[in-house]
């Protein structure tokens, strides 16, 4: 069935008759192995962009052998054009906490982190209050499980779960070489589930509701809800829970000003879309995921420009570490430089796409790996504004 | 417990390894050979040069096969298109930011990412050049080491031989994305921060970003110069190395054919620095046990042990920064390299009725911290500097190049007398274990009047390539002059490699270990495995080495550094006595505290 556009009212929903330490309490009634199948029934899939089944992960880390496991919310909001989490944070964080003390509950850890972006040190002191609280509230609940708060110095590399590990331990935020993944060895060395702000929030609204209303939601590629962030040439910028599985064309008549020419689906490291392609596209796992990032350019804008500034960016935030996202990175955004000035000819963005080949396959992470995203999205429908 | 085996395909030929072997291991044992540049046997896997990278099928993505381990049913294609495109890519990507700048280079000829460009046959430039003007500054400050910035792959070896092998992290990563860089603490010059000359960067760097500060023009000249005197002092691990890099196997001895090939390049006189290694054991063994006698004796409690060697000069500025708390505790004895060439401008400049004005004494070193030693300002008691000029291994061997001498074809020659004699017990100072092995050969026979017992004087607990050996010899029917030492447990300890080094360190400073005596060598293996031997290195050659040197030891006719006549000689003639007011003013040193930054 075709979706249309549906806003949804799910994370930030206060509930004045449960609170979200008394869905912890009910929850950990239920066996860990029943909570799992829950999960797994729901189609939840992670809300950072990569989309992994959220209980199969807890699943895998449940099933590791460790006295130490850790359970970390990855609060590293990064991505050029998400500003959700933030949002999440200030407004609803006992959620959030509730989702990381089930899933420490399900794994079998007692410790949780909340990693949070160096950028959002002023959520911290009111961040912190209500972990205490809710730390106490589970010590009253004689449940073992405590929550600390980390925070991040502001490199767009540190949400990237394994660098996000290495800059929790001190070290300089660098992935690290997978395997092992981070159910077997992530902080530590320890058996870890790190998922995103958002998705700890829908694991314990699950808990609260059930999967069926959850899956109700969505597709059958993309169940449930999302939390987008809407920027750009849009007279309503803002956060919006929509259902999953619209078509591209609803959302650009909701939120555009009359005059877009491209959106750019997830973020910097997403792909753009240009207006010709906005019915045929879905915003799901079937048609292009997103961590929530929707921005919208009308025709004012240079596509050569937006390109420019994404590549800017990834020069700048890869770690360095590897060859293909240090250097590739530069080559880009210099290779783009030289087409427009005239100092190579247009047919070498085919060799840089080749280019972005390599980095895809050949990166050590997901930043290195998913620049060719929007450089082959925006080359490939606004080539003649990157060249004249 | 023996570990699982995993079968799996490489190039469709089945293999069955044990489980944790790397794709990068497996395809070797196939004799399928997948480029590396980051990967080095000595360090751990870093996997960020992304040259490995190899297909497996299924896989979203190329695997860099030096970090992912085999798994069950896997199947790898190491030359697949995919491959072949990728890492041609990759390599043109690091030439891109890498200055290219070959026939100009030190390394031209042994750089690991020329040899790639090579194979890849990389022609025009596809991308645009990346290097930045700034980086082509190279820091001159070191006198070891030269660290050229427009050279370096980022490929992290040098940031993990500084950390993992040395312990001493001078050199990190700094910096992200295009701003990323190998550099020194606030990036200040390494002469200015706690780089302690080692070398093992360079033992380790793929291309010409870290060199050591080479003398090779400078021994030209003197050697052409006919108003100069020129004598050459070899170190005992550069004879079973320099032939690596003269097309020689590993592991075999080149003694002869060294004197041979100095003395064809037009030395006046190649003499020994394993000469002065028995002068340095007559010094130290003596100071040992001096200090064992002020202690047990005297119960002298100002007197500092264990007592540790000095030999290795990467060591001392390590302790000089590290621990300066314990600097009272390094024996006094200068390293024997700086006992040469004091000993030469003086006792044998008279000799040999040259003026010590017009003597260059040139040394030949497995190290490229000794170039920093002789620059030291206490080591000029000669009253000029007593090692002028101090030329690595491989320094040596391109100048045997250059003289375009058939090195391999050459009569074996002795070194020039005096100064040239030298004693088993010498030469094993190029392995780690060696300078204990070497005192206690001497020191226990001038207490019990015996020689050690050991088979054949080999004294096998001190050797080897842990890092950490510890040993102890039980002292007994001593002379009466040395009866306070009856009965006494001699406890030694030996570490190689800063890394190691350092723990043995915080083992002394907490107690928890009581020894009298410590060797440390500052490079994994000893000299042998010094910052200034031939390229590459890795455990295996190590190894090599060290058989090499042990059975030159085995070979010599003397194997104790009291019996070496030339240095019972230079006593009666012109020192008198170990410690005594002669040796005190040539052969002996002081250390200065240093700061961390």
């Amino acid at each position: 069935m075709e979706k249309t556009l549906k806003k949804v009212d799910i994370i930030f929903e206060i509930d004045d008759k449960q609170s979200p330490l008394s869905i912890l309490e009910k929850t950990i009634k239920r066996s860990p192995d029943e909570i799992i199948l829950d999960l797994i029934d729901s189609g939840l899939k992670g809300r950072g962009g990569a989309g992994f089944p959220t209980g199969l992960k807890w699943k895998f880390a449940r099933n590791e052998d460790s006295e130490t496991k850790y359970i970390i919310c990855n609060a590293d909001e990064g991505e050029p054009g998400t500003f959700k989490d933030r949002e999440i944070i200030d407004r609803v964080p006992d959620k959030i906490l509730t989702g990381m003390a089930i899933c420490g509950y399900v794994v079998g850890a007692k410790e949780g982190f909340i990693y949070l972006r160096g950028e959002y040190n002023f959520l911290l002191k009111n961040l912190q209050k209500r972990v205490d609280d809710y730390n106490l509230g589970m010590k009253k609940l004689n449940f073992d499980f405590t929550i600390a708060i980390k925070s991040g110095s502001g490199a767009y590399v540190c949400g990237e779960e394994s660098a996000l590990f290495e800059s929790m331990e001190g070290k300089r935020g660098e992935p690290r070489n997978k395997p092992p993944y981070p159910t077997v060895a992530g902080y530590n060395s320890k058996p870890t589930v790190i998922n995103n702000v958002e998705t700890l929030v829908y694991t314990s609204m699950i808990c609260r509701m059930g999967p069926e209303q959850f899956k109700a939601l969505g597709t059958s590629d993309s169940r449930g809800s999302k939390v987008f962030s809407v920027s750009g040439d849009t007279p309503i910028s803002g956060i919006y829970e929509l259902e999953l599985g619209m078509p591209l064309n609803d959302f650009v008549n909701e939120f555009g000003d009359g005059d877009t020419k491209a959106v750019q689906v997830g973020g910097a490291s997403g792909h753009c879309v240009p207006r010709k392609k906005f019915n045929d596209t879905i915003i799901g796992f079937e048609g292009i995921p997103t961590g929530g990032s929707m921005m919208i350019f009308n025709s004012s804008r240079s596509m050569y420009n937006v390109l420019h500034d994404y590549l800017e960016f990834f020069t700048e935030e890869s770690c360095g570490q590897c060859t293909p996202c240090r250097v590739g990175c530069q080559q880009l955004l210099k290779g783009i430089e030289a087409v427009k000035r005239g100092e190579r000819p247009p047919a070498y963005l085919d060799d840089l796409k080749k280019l972005t080949g390599t980095m895809k396959i050949a990166a050590k992470c997901g930043l290195g790996q998913s620049v060719g995203n929007p450089f082959n999205s925006i080359i490939d429908n606004f080539r003649e504004e990157i060249i004249y | 417990m023996s570990k699982y085996l995993v079968n799996l395909k490489i190039n469709n030929m089945p293999i069955s390894v044990e489980e944790g072997t790397t794709i990068l291991e497996a395809a070797k044992m196939l004799n399928f050979k997948i480029p590396t540049l980051c990967n080095h046997p000595d360090l751990t896997v870093a996997g960020n040069c992304r040259v490995c990278v190899v297909e497996v099928k299924g896989a979203r993505l190329l695997a860099a096969s030096c970090a992912t381990p085999v798994s069950e049913g896997m199947e790898v294609f190491t030359n697949s298109e995919k491959v072949r495109i990728s890492r041609k890519h990759i390599v043109e990507l690091l030439l891109s930011e890498h200055n290219a700048d070959c026939t100009k280079c030190f390394k031209n000829g042994h750089c690991e990412l020329q040899d790639l460009s090579s194979e890849y046959r990389i022609g025009d430039h596809v991308f645009l050049d990346m290097v930045k003007e700034e980086s082509k500054i190279q820091d001159i400050s070191s006198p070891s080491i030269i660290k050229d910035d427009s050279k370096c792959i980022r490929c992290q070896r040098c940031v993990r031989t500084c950390t993992e092998l040395q312990g001493v992290s001078a050199l990190a990563v700094v910096k992200k994305g295009d701003h990323q860089k190998i550099s020194t603490f606030l990036n200040k010059p390494l002469h200015e921060v706690v780089c302690t000359n080692c070398g093992q960067c360079i033992n380790r760097c793929p291309t010409g970003a870290l060199t050591e500060r080479n003398y090779i023009e400078e021994v030209w000249n003197a050697i052409y110069d006919p108003s100069k005197f020129v004598v050459v002092q070899t170190a005992p691990a550069t004879r079973v190395a320099l032939g690596e890099d003269l097309g020689i196997p590993v592991g075999q001895r080149v003694t002869g054919k060294m004197v041979a090939a100095l003395k064809k390049l037009g030395i006046n006189k190649v003499l020994d620095t394993d000469f002065t290694a028995d002068l340095t054991i007559m010094e130290e063994g003596t100071e040992l046990l001096t200090r064992l006698k002020r202690a047990l004796v005297d119960k002298d409690e100002t007197v500092v042990l264990p007592m540790m060697t000095s030999c290795s000069p990467g060591w001392i500025k390590f302790q000089e920064h590290m621990y300066p708390e314990l600097l009272d505790n390094l024996s006094t004895c200068k390293s024997p390299q700086q006992m040469f060439g004091a000993v030469a401008k003086t006792y044998y400049a008279d000799k040999i009725n040259i003026k010590a004005q017009d003597m260059i004494v040139v040394s030949i070193m497995p190290c490229v911290a000794k170039k920093f030693e002789c620059e030291r300002p206490e080591m000029r008691d000669s009253g000029y500097q007593d090692v002028d000029y101090v030329l690595t291994t491989r320094e040596l061997a391109m100048m045997i190049k250059q003289a375009g001498i058939d090195f391999d074809k050459l009569n074996d020659e002795h070194y020039d007398s005096i100064l040239g004699e030298s004693s088993g017990a010498a030469v094993i100072f190029g392995a780690t274990g060696g300078v204990m092995e070497a005192a206690l050969r001497t020191a226990y026979e001038i207490v019990t009047g015996r020689e050690v017992p050991f088979t054949n004087l080999n004294i096998k607990p001190v050797r080897g390539m842990e890092g950490i050996k510890e040993a102890s010899i039980k002292i007994k029917n001593v002379k009466p002059e040395w009866s306070f030492l009856e009965g006494v447990e001699l406890n030694v300890a030996i570490a190689h490699g800063l890394a190691n080094a350092r723990q043995l360190m915080e083992k002394v400073k907490s107690g928890e270990a009581a020894y009298h005596f410590i060797e440390i060598m500052g490079c994994p293996g000893g000299c042998l495995g010094g910052g200034g031997q031939p390229i590459p290195t890795s455990p295996e050659i190590r190894k090599k080495r060290a058989e090499a040197i042990y059975s030159e030891d085995a070979d010599m006719p003397i194997r104790k550094s009291h019996e070496n006549p030339e240095v019972v000689e230079i006593y009666k003639d012109f020192l008198t006595e170990p410690l005594g007011h002669k040796s005190h003013d040539l052969l002996h040193t002081h250390y200065k505290p240093r700061k961390r930054y």
